[in-house]
């Protein structure tokens, strides 16, 4: 099954009076429970991809489909409810709500879509446990260090079963050690539960993780190749 | 939801600290000044409306041109009997009201003469304790006379004297008697003291050859606001022939300040709500301008742009009703402190102009508290749109990157 089609993307940016491309003709496939990487210097279209891919951001033209939805077509009202129902994001800064704790940062997308409290509590509690984080559900973010905040933010990007997690730059502002448990995390996740991931990044250790490695350079994609493709290079 | 607007209104303690104090102080002011104003209102209409006296009076449909004895009525028939014994009447009387002169040995004034039924009379509204020396009329054949006692000072007489009352009868002949004072009363208004002058009922229809007819009936209901639920049942058993009329169309003086009383409170909560919203705005316009990344991370989560718009304003609204019950709490804890009323004695004279009395009685209405109430939380709702619509404008992916 395929979890998401890009056809032709293409992306400008007006900064000042230049123009900037973000992407131009990016196509990809991703199949379900796929574990993909980009990965490319800043300013490659990583992230302009990421965003379109989630709907964050609309291309200029060019087609994005999960399952028969074209997200290129949607409004903003229908976008947030398509990263509300299919998409998983996590950032490179945390980005959970202070004001929250770990459970309720979890619970939010939830409470959003409406799920019963009981419900939510339980599969919050449920989520965090499997992140390592038993014991620390009712500590707010500023309680807790970079590495478990991460660790939330994963739990709330895979709570409500997305087809999509989106991760930009997940590990940057994590050391090695809560880097590579967090990769470890995502490849346990995408293992058991076939949750697909795509993963922005220029961290070769991220890398290594990868069933697939898409480069990017410029808004265009240079290569595309499997983890035995690469190893079969390197050899 | 709740909790996230809850917790994001304690983000900046202070700040909010210093918003709450100010909707408080706007809305203690607005339920304060109110009650001032109304208690003021109030007093000059209850002061209006004893000068009538009664809210609803019946008379000929000629009395109100020609106010004379010609103009009588007869007394109440079966019907109107009954009409007048229902529930929503408080009391009601009837009297003989006409113009007359007043001589002492020393000087003489114009008048008006009312001859009452001292029980009825009492229960619509004469106050016995207004009563400074002497005593009331005992019955309807009481020929003794009651008058104020700036009156008396007028005519340089005093309790226990005899004066001469001169009026005319039906005829237009001049009728006259000696009367001898048996009491001297006080009014709030001093004008009213020199104004009227009681005796028995019927002394007067005897002494004006007016047999059973009055110049007026006079009835109270519990509530001068409520008359016009009333009063049509009255005018329906009073008959076509008589004119009966409810006290705001008696005095349109009283009923224009009633309506422009009731404007004028609006327009006041208005205005302070004006200076208050200043505040509310700011409050919210930085508490959203400080949050632009994590409004739009709730974006990039799914939240969709009426979500954001109602966050906002839920945030809003708790910053109103927390406000709102400590305003309405002190309102109400210092009002009840000053129900016995406030001296204002050192300006009497000019309140008396106005038609009110040197104690002023704070009137706590509950329609005025739920009128500030309703105009704040839904002004403030309102001024509070545009912030919360420009958060739900957000780039997720420009408010994302802003930090």
């Amino acid at each position: 099954m395929t979890a998401i089609v890009c056809k032709d993307l293409c992306k400008t940016f007006q900064q000042g009076d230049e123009i900037i491309t973000g992407l131009e003709n990016v196509s990809i496939t991703i199949e379900e429970g796929d574990f993909v990487c980009l990965s490319g210097p800043s300013g490659s279209g990583k992230t302009t991809l990421l965003n379109a891919m989630g709907g964050l951001d609309t291309p200029d033209s060019g087609q994005i489909l999960i399952g028969n939805t074209r997200l290129d077509q949607l409004g903003k009202g229908a976008l947030a409810d398509m990263r509300l129902n299919k998409i998983g994001f996590v950032f490179q800064s945390y980005n959970l709500i202070p004001v929250l704790t770990a459970r309720e940062n979890v619970e939010f997308v939830m409470q959003v879509r409406g799920v019963p409290a009981k419900e939510r509590a339980s599969r919050s509690f449920k989520i965090l446990k499997e992140v390592g984080l038993q014991g620390m559900e009712n500590r707010r973010p500023a309680q807790l260090s970079g590495g478990q905040q991460q660790r939330v933010a994963v739990a709330r990007a895979i709570v409500g079963h997305p087809a999509l997690v989106l991760a930009d730059e997940p590990t940057a502002n994590l050391d090695t050690l809560s880097s590579s448990q967090l990769m470890e995390l995502f490849v346990e996740l995408n293992h058991h539960h076939n949750i697909t991931f795509v993963i922005a990044t220029h961290d070769v250790r991220v890398m290594r993780y990868a069933k697939r490695l898409i480069k990017m350079q410029d808004g265009k994609i240079i290569s595309d190749d499997t983890q035995e493709q690469i190893n079969t290079r390197d050899k | 939801m709740l909790t996230l607007a809850w917790r994001n209104l304690w983000r900046n303690h202070r700040r909010t600290v210093i918003m709450l104090a100010a909707i408080t102080v706007g809305v203690w002011a607005m339920i304060f000044m109110t009650a001032l104003m109304r208690g003021m209102v109030d007093d000059m209409l209850h002061n209006g409306i004893r000068n009538l006296p009664g809210e609803v009076q019946i008379h000929n449909r000629a009395y109100r041109d020609d106010p004379s004895i010609n103009n009588s009525i007869p007394a109440p028939d079966k019907n109107l009997l009954k009409a007048l014994q229902s529930d929503t009447v408080k009391a009601w009387t009837q009297r003989v009201r006409v113009p007359a002169v007043i001589s002492s040995e020393r000087d003489s004034r114009g008048v008006t003469l009312l001859g009452v039924e001292p029980q009825s009379e009492v229960k619509i509204g004469f106050s016995l304790d207004s009563i400074s020396e002497g005593r009331f009329l005992s019955d309807n054949n009481d020929d003794g006379l009651v008058i104020g006692a700036r009156l008396a000072e007028r005519l340089e007489t005093r309790l226990g004297k005899r004066v001469v009352i001169m009026s005319q009868d039906p005829k237009n002949n001049i009728a006259e008697r000696g009367f001898r004072i048996i009491g001297i009363y006080k009014a709030k208004l001093a004008s009213l003291e020199e104004r009227y002058v009681y005796t028995g009922l019927e002394t007067v229809q005897t002494l004006l050859k007016m047999k059973n007819r009055v110049s007026e009936i006079a009835i109270t209901g519990e509530d001068y606001r409520n008359v016009s639920s009333w009063y049509p049942a009255i005018e329906k058993a009073a008959g076509k022939n008589m004119q009966t009329l409810p006290w705001y169309q008696i005095d349109t003086y009283l009923s224009s300040m009633l309506k422009m009383m009731d404007g004028f409170v609006l327009v006041w909560i208005i205005v302070v709500f004006l200076a208050l919203s200043f505040g509310l705005v700011n409050t919210l316009v930085m508490a959203v301008f400080e949050r632009v990344h994590e409004i739009g991370l709730m974006q990039a989560l799914g939240m969709r742009p009426s979500m954001i718009l109602y966050q906002i304003l839920l945030e809003s609204l708790l910053l109103l009703i927390i406000g709102l019950l400590a305003g309405n709490v002190l309102a109400i804890g210092t009002v009840i402190p000053l129900q016995d009323g406030i001296d204002i004695s050192a300006v009497a004279e000019g309140m008396e102009m106005m038609g009110s009395s040197s104690i002023l009685y704070p009137a706590l209405k509950l329609n005025d508290m739920l009128l500030a109430n309703t105009v704040v939380i839904f002004l403030g709702v309102l001024t509070s749109i545009l912030p919360a619509w420009r958060a739900a404008r957000f780039d997720p992916v420009e408010a994302l990157g802003k930090e």
